[in-house]
C-alpha cells in the first residue's frame, strides 16, 4: 500500500483552498485514499472529513492509497502539497 | 450611544430600526415511515437542486463579484457532493428510518461539532459553511427554497452575520435602508451589491450587532464605515441634518437625471453605463444613460454547457440596442481566461490567470469563439449605433489581427447577402499597462478608447483588487493611476480620437472632477450613479476641474487625492 508521509506548509493548513484542491484531485482517481493527521483518519475524497483533520500549518499528514490507479494518486497528491497548493511562498 | 467600526462598503446614510435578517422557520417530520427507498431518492432528487442552485450563484458571483468570491460557492458544491455525508444520511434513512430532512440535518450536525471543536478560528469558521449548505438542501426538502425570507414590518436597517447574493434579492427593497454584517470585506457579495441598489452599507462591522436588539435606532454612515448604535439627540440632529443635504443633492440629481451633463461654462460630456443584459439596459435609460459604454457579453457564455451560436447572440444584442435607438452602444468582445470555467472551451488551468490566455487574447488564440460574435456583433449593428471594443489589448499587433478577423467576418455576411454595419466604430479597452504607455501609436488604429480603470490599477500597482491584503494598494485614485489617464486622453487627442473610461472610478463621485479636468470625453458607469454623475459636472466649470485635476497629479497618496477633491468640489462629497 503506497505511503507517504509530508508536512503541510500552506499558511491557512489543509483548509479553504488547498482542501478544495486537495479533494479536487484525489477525486479524480478511482483508489482509496486516506489521510492521517494525528489519530484522526479522513477520506481524501470527502471535503468534510478532510477539513475535520485540523492539519494547520505545519501539521504532518500521511496519505496513503490503494487500488488500481494507487501510484499515479500518491503521486500526484504528493506533488500538490510539495508544491504548496500550487503557490509561491 | 455606541459607536461601531467596520468597512465602508456603500456611501449613504440611513437612520431607523434594526432589524435582524433571518429565513422562514423550516419544519419536518422527523421518521420517514415505511418508505426509505423513496426518502433517499428524494435526498438525491434535493442533492442535484441544490447543485443546480450553486452552479448558478457561482455564475452570479463570477459575473459581478470576483473568481475568489465564487470560489466559496465552489467549495459548497464540493460538500454537497461529499461521499461521507452522502454515506451517513443514507444509512439514517435506511437504517434508523428516519425523513430525508433528519437524516441530512443530523449527519451535517456531526461535522459542524467536529469542525467547530478544531482550535484555528477560520477552521471552525468552516462550520457555516457546512450549515449554509445543509439549509439550502433542507429547504429544497421541504418545499420552501423559493418562498421569501421573513420582510421588516417598516422600513429598517438589516443587520446580518453575512448576506448571500440570494439571500440580498430575495429581501423587499422597499423595506431596506441600508445593510450591516458582522463578516465580509468590501468585495463581499453585500458591498457590491449594495453599491448595485445605491443603498448604504458597511460589512466586516464584527460580531457585535448581532446583539443589538431588533427596533433600536440606528445611523448608518455607508461612506464612513460606521454604524452608531442608539445615537443621542444632538448626533441624530447632525445625521439628519447631513443626510438633508445629501438628498436634497440627490433629489436634485434625479429631477435633472435625463437632462444633458452640461458644465456651467457650457462643455458637454456624455454619461453613459455599464450595462450586462437587457433589463440592465432598460434600467440604465430610465436612470438618465445617454448610452452604454460598455455591453459586457460575458452573460451569454457562462454557466452553461454548449457555446452560445451566431444567432442567439445576435438576438441578445439586438435586443439591448433596440432599448437604446440610435444612441451609442458599445459591445465589448468576450473578455474570459482561464480562471472561468466554460466546459465547452476545456481551458487548461493557468498559474496566474489575470496575466493568462485572457480577453482579446483568448479571442486570437480561438477564432471559432470569436467569429461567431464578431458576426452577432456586425448583424445587431445594422441600422443602430453599435461599436466594437476589444479588451485587454496589449499590442498594435493584437488591433491588427483583431481587425483582420473582424474584416473576414464582414465578408463571409456579405457574401451571404446579411445586412450588416459595414462601417462600425472600432475601439480599444485601455486597461493594461503597455496599451496606455502606447497610446500614441493605438490611436492611430482604432477610433476610440476606453479606459478600464479596474484592471489597469490592478495590473499597475501589481495588487490583486479581491485580495483585502493588498486591496488598500489597488485603488484607481493612486496618482499613478491617474497619471496613465491623464497620459492617456492626452494621447487619444492629439490623435483625434476621443475616450471613455468604463471602471468604477467613472462613478466615483470624488473622481468626476478629476475625470473632467483631465479631459474624459465619456463617462460609463454602473446606472445608480449616473444622476449624481451628472450633476457633480453641472456644478463645477471646465477651468475648476482642470484645475482640481493639476493639483490631484501632485499628490502622493490616494487619500490626499481624495481630501483635495472633497475640498475643492463640494458636491462630489456626497456621505
Amino acid at each position: 500500500m503506497p505511503e507517504s508521509t509530508l508536512t503541510i506548509q500552506h499558511e491557512v493548513g489543509l483548509h479553504a483552498r488547498p482542501a478544495a484542491l486537495f479533494v479536487k484531485t484525489a477525486k479524480q482517481f478511482h483508489c482509496d485514499i486516506q489521510v492521517t493527521h494525528g489519530e484522526r483518519k479522513a477520506n481524501a475524497k470527502s471535503i468534510l472529513s478532510v477539513l475535520a483533520l485540523g492539519a494547520e500549518q505545519g501539521a504532518v499528514v500521511t496519505i496513503s492509497t490503494e487500488g488500481e490507479d494507487a501510484t499515479q494518486a500518491l503521486e500526484a497528491l504528493a506533488t500538490l502539497v510539495r508544491s504548496n497548493f500550487g503557490e509561491k511562498e | 450611544m455606541k459607536t461601531l467600526h467596520g468597512i465602508a462598503a456603500s456611501r449613504g446614510i440611513a437612520i431607523g430600526p434594526a432589524f435582524h435578517f433571518q429565513k422562514a422557520d423550516l419544519c419536518f417530520e422527523r421518521s420517514a415511515g415505511q418508505d426509505p427507498s423513496g426518502e433517499w431518492a428524494r435526498f438525491q432528487a434535493a442533492l442535484e437542486t441544490a447543485s443546480e442552485q450553486i452552479a448558478h450563484v457561482c455564475t452570479i458571483a463570477e459575473a459581478e463579484c470576483s473568481p475568489e468570491d465564487a470560489a466559496i460557492f465552489q467549495a459548497h458544491g464540493l460538500i454537497l457532493e461529499d461521499p461521507e455525508l452522502c454515506q451517513m444520511v443514507r444509512a439514517k434513512i435506511e437504517q434508523e428510518s428516519l425523513s430525508a430532512e433528519s437524516a441530512l440535518s443530523d449527519a451535517a450536525e456531526t461535522y459542524v461539532h467536529r469542525l467547530e471543536s478544531l482550535d484555528a478560528d477560520y477552521m471552525r469558521a468552516r462550520a457555516a459553511d457546512v450549515r449554509d449548505v445543509t439549509d439550502r438542501v433542507l429547504r429544497i426538502l421541504c418545499g420552501v427554497d423559493g418562498s421569501p425570507t421573513v420582510s421588516p414590518i417598516v422600513p429598517s436597517i438589516v443587520l446580518a452575520r453575512n448576506l448571500t447574493p440570494s439571500d440580498t434579492i430575495l429581501l423587499d427593497k422597499s423595506l431596506l435602508l441600508g445593510l450591516c454584517t458582522a463578516e465580509g470585506g468590501p468585495t463581499a457579495h453585500t458591498a457590491i451589491l449594495a453599491r448595485g441598489l445605491g443603498l448604504p452599507a458597511v460589512v466586516g462591522i464584527g460580531s457585535d450587532i448581532l446583539e443589538v436588539p431588533d427596533g433600536v435606532t440606528l445611523v448608518l454612515d455607508g461612506g464612513n464605515g460606521t454604524l452608531i448604535v442608539e445615537p443621542d439627540e444632538e448626533t441624530s440632529v447632525t445625521y439628519r441634518a447631513c443626510q438633508a443635504a445629501i438628498d436634497a443633492t440627490l433629489t436634485q440629481a434625479h429631477e435633472r437625471a435625463r437632462g444633458p451633463a452640461v458644465t456651467r461654462d457650457g462643455h458637454r460630456v456624455e454619461v453613459v453605463a455599464n450595462v450586462d443584459n437587457v433589463a440592465g439596459a432598460e434600467t440604465a435609460r430610465e436612470a438618465g444613460a445617454e448610452g452604454v459604454g460598455l455591453l459586457r457579453t460575458e452573460f451569454l457564455y457562462l454557466g452553461r454547457a454548449s457555446l452560445p451560436d451566431e444567432e442567439e447572440q445576435y438576438q441578445a444584442y439586438r435586443a439591448i440596442v433596440d432599448v437604446f435607438g440610435d444612441r451609442p452602444v458599445i459591445l465589448r468582445t468576450l473578455d474570459i481566461g482561464g480562471d472561468k470555467d466554460l466546459p465547452y472551451l476545456d481551458l487548461p488551468p493557468e498559474a496566474n490567470p489575470f496575466l493568462g490566455l485572457r480577453g482579446i487574447r483568448l479571442c486570437l488564440a480561438h477564432p471559432d469563439l470569436f467569429k461567431p460574435q464578431l458576426r452577432a456583433a456586425l448583424r445587431a449593428g445594422a441600422g443602430h449605433n453599435l461599436k466594437l471594443m476589444f479588451p485587454m489589448v496589449a499590442t498594435i499587433a493584437e488591433v491588427e489581427a483583431a481587425r483582420d478577423i473582424l474584416q473576414e467576418c464582414k465578408a463571409e455576411l456579405l457574401a451571404k447577402g446579411q445586412p450588416l454595419a459595414e462601417e462600425m466604430d472600432v475601439g480599444i479597452m485601455v486597461e493594461v499597462p503597455s496599451a496606455a504607455l502606447m497610446a500614441d501609436q493605438l490611436a492611430a488604429e482604432v477610433d476610440f478608447f476606453s479606459i478600464g480603470t479596474n484592471d489597469l490599477t490592478q495590473y499597475t500597482l501589481a495588487a490583486d483588487r479581491t485580495n483585502a491584503q493588498v486591496a488598500p494598494l489597488a485603488m484607481a485614485f493612486q496618482p499613478a493611476v491617474l497619471r496613465l489617464v491623464r497620459d492617456v486622453i492626452a494621447a487619444a487627442h492629439a490623435g483625434g480620437k476621443w475616450v471613455g473610461l468604463c471602471g468604477e472610478l467613472a462613478g466615483e463621485p470624488l473622481a468626476v472632477p478629476i475625470l473632467l479636468g483631465l479631459g474624459l470625453d465619456e463617462f460609463s458607469m454602473n446606472p445608480p450613479a449616473i444622476p449624481l454623475a451628472k450633476q457633480i459636472i453641472r456644478s463645477l466649470t471646465l477651468d475648476e476641474a482642470r484645475r482640481i485635476a493639476q493639483a490631484v497629479l501632485g499628490l502622493d497618496s490616494p487619500e490626499a487625492v481624495k481630501a483635495l477633491v472633497r475640498e475643492r468640489a463640494p458636491a462630489a462629497d456626497v456621505a
